[in-house]
């Protein structure tokens, strides 16, 4: 088991606007959140960084801490590493040369999309796939928040995951080799990924593995895009700004985010593409049964229409989707007409970007593990068990936990104590026997005090 | 620690309840993924076999701290040869059963392979019961 502190995630919450209305302890896939004193507390070693509470918060009390934008001027040779998701949000007619532009009017020396490496990131795949045979059925490295999910709830399934490093990495390297080799020092060079979600930011953050990401900074993606959109509406619709000079994504490279992105270049005979957490969640529990058969690769993504659905989307997740395919609709006619996409850029770094790209294999880090000691872990799970059936099992929530089962488990494990229940609590006061404490005492405890205000209806 | 549960007749959906159930215990106790999965695969075989073979039947699982023991008793038309049905390949399933890609008659030989202990007794026109072990180091 590793050491839970090591666990590092990108969602945090905001006491001061967290209202304690425990929407997002009931969302939360891996139950990892819970309400005490009136506000909602994350558990770190449980939490994937999927975002799934930060999507229902009422307040937006739940964020995720970026850098400060300004720091991208402390470097002459600042790189906005771009998702394909990021063109995505813009209006279909918004040209995406203005949008580059936009981005350098900011203040952003070069800029460059990330997928470009996608092609490179399948060939490393492939390369695995190839020399790994024993290791059927691949599960993609692509999105940080399924890996996640896989080392702290499917420890049986982690030595499956490709330990391939993700395009944005890939893509990475190559931005600072390119600059290196036009002789600009490193400490001139800072690249910002701009993410689409907390789990890349995790993974960027904390890579799997003890070694350190060479990203600079992080941006999320929501911000520049205002950022970019109020840029444009200054600029004016006669602002002329200078054509896009860069080679443009291939239609493979702009699918890759999308929901079936990897499978439709896979080269297995049998894979299959599945998102939304729950989706991912039901399959695993298959998988790990032995119960799918001949399978050769996953393609698994923690949003509902994939990096389209991501957290820092901005717009309709199938309004953004659709603006993707067009735009892979117009670079496949491109790439007929012979225009050479931006992706073949990277051919001639192939062998040493596919180097680069080997990861750390991903260790579990099992949340499901209730004690090292299988006689101690045994006794706690028969009282989980006998406790779990006394509770009335409506998952009220009123405890501050998600499920009956959940609190149970808190009880047994020592952070939670049977008098929060309040069924239980007035069932004692019922039988006229005394808790320790008042029904209002815990429900305060939990809640905080003045949940009901005085006054007249 | 002693956990008991119910297999219907012909009730293929719920084929996997116990096994799923049982999985999850083992992942509270920090049991190895991989004699997990062995538990799984043989548990979630009987499961079936009860569920296409008999009349439904009861499935009671003990755990310690060194071990896993597995009864799948069901109620069902007995195996006549025992010997004969260890067999990989050898079926008596029916057609309709077969259709559902059940009875590939690999039960048997698949829980022998998984457990450290298999015991099969049966009575024909009473029921059989599999017992299974395996032990977590």
């Amino acid at each position: 088991m590793e050491n839970s502190a090591t666990f590092y995630h990108a969602l945090e919450i905001d006491p001061d606007q967290c209202i304690g209305c425990s929407r997002c302890m009931k969302v939360c896939p891996t139950e990892a959140i819970r309400i005490r004193h009136g506000r909602a507390h994350i558990q770190e070693h449980r939490c994937i960084d999927c975002g799934k509470c930060h999507e229902t918060c009422p307040t937006k009390a739940i964020f995720v801490k970026q850098d400060d934008f300004e720091n991208i001027r402390k470097y002459p040779h600042s790189v906005a590493l771009l998702p394909a998701v990021f063109l995505g949000q813009f209006p279909s007619e918004m040209r995406v040369s203005r949008i580059y532009a936009a981005i350098k009017d900011l203040g952003f020396r070069h800029v460059f999309e990330v997928e470009s490496a996608s092609a490179i990131y399948a060939d490393a795949k492939h390369l695995y796939a190839s020399e790994n045979p024993d290791k059927m059925p691949l599960i993609s490295s692509f999105c940080p928040a399924v890996v996640r999910m896989i080392q702290v709830k499917y420890p049986s399934l982690v030595d499956n995951i490709i330990p391939v490093k993700a395009p944005l990495d890939i893509s990475a390297i190559y931005a600072l080799k390119k600059l290196l080799e036009q002789g600009i020092p490193r400490q001139e060079i800072g690249l910002f990924y701009i993410t689409p979600c907390a789990a890349k930011m995790a993974a960027v953050k904390a890579p799997i593995g003890e070694e350190k990401s060479i990203i600079d900074g992080i941006i999320n993606m929501d911000s520049l895009y205002n950022l970019v959109f109020k840029k444009i509406k200054a600029q004016g619709k006669d602002y002329v700004f200078p054509p896009l000079r860069a080679p443009r994504l291939s239609a493979d490279a702009i699918l890759s985010t999308l929901t079936n992105g990897e499978r439709r270049i896979c080269m297995a005979k049998h894979s299959y593409a599945i998102d939304g957490i729950q989706n991912v969640i039901d399959f695993l529990d298959k998988l790990e049964n032995d119960d799918v058969e001949e399978v050769e690769f996953l393609e698994l993504r923690a949003c509902d229409q994939s990096c389209a659905g991501a957290l820092f989307s901005c717009d309709n997740r199938f309004l953004c989707g659709d603006r993707m395919y067009a735009r892979a609709r117009k670079a496949a006619e491109r790439e007929r007409n012979g225009e050479m996409p931006r992706d073949k850029e990277m051919d001639q770094y192939k062998d040493y970007l596919i180097e680069q790209s080997k990861a750390q294999p991903a260790t579990a880090r099992s949340m499901m593990i209730l004690d090292a000691d299988i006689s101690r872990a045994l006794e706690k799970v028969e009282k989980i068990e006998r406790l779990k059936n006394l509770l009335p099992q409506v998952d009220c929530g009123l405890c501050g936990a998600p499920t009956c089962e959940a609190f149970s488990t808190d009880v047994v494990c020592g952070q939670a104590c049977l008098a929060e229940c309040i069924f239980y609590q007035h069932h004692l006061a019922a039988k006229g026997s005394a808790a320790d404490a008042k029904p209002t005492e815990s429900l305060d405890q939990i809640w905080g005090p003045d949940r009901i205000k005085d006054g007249n209806l | 620690m002693h956990l008991e549960y119910t297999v219907v007749e012909g009730d293929f959906v719920n084929a996997g309840t116990a096994s799923s159930s049982v999985k999850k215990t083992l992942k509270q106790l920090n049991v190895a993924p991989p004699v997990i999965k062995r538990v799984v695969v043989a548990l979630y075989e009987a499961e079936v076999n009860a569920i296409a073979h008999a009349y439904g039947g009861t499935v009671s699982v003990d755990i310690d701290a060194q071990k896993i023991r597995m009864v799948v008793a069901d109620r069902g038309p007995g195996i006549p040869n025992i010997a004969l049905a260890m067999q990989e390949g050898y079926s008596t399933a029916r057609p309709e059963v077969r259709d559902m890609g059940f009875g590939a008659g690999m039960g048997l030989p698949n829980m022998q392979k998984n457990v450290d202990k298999l015991n099969v007794s049966s009575e024909v026109g009473v029921g059989t019961t599999v017992e299974m072990e395996v032990n977590f180091c």
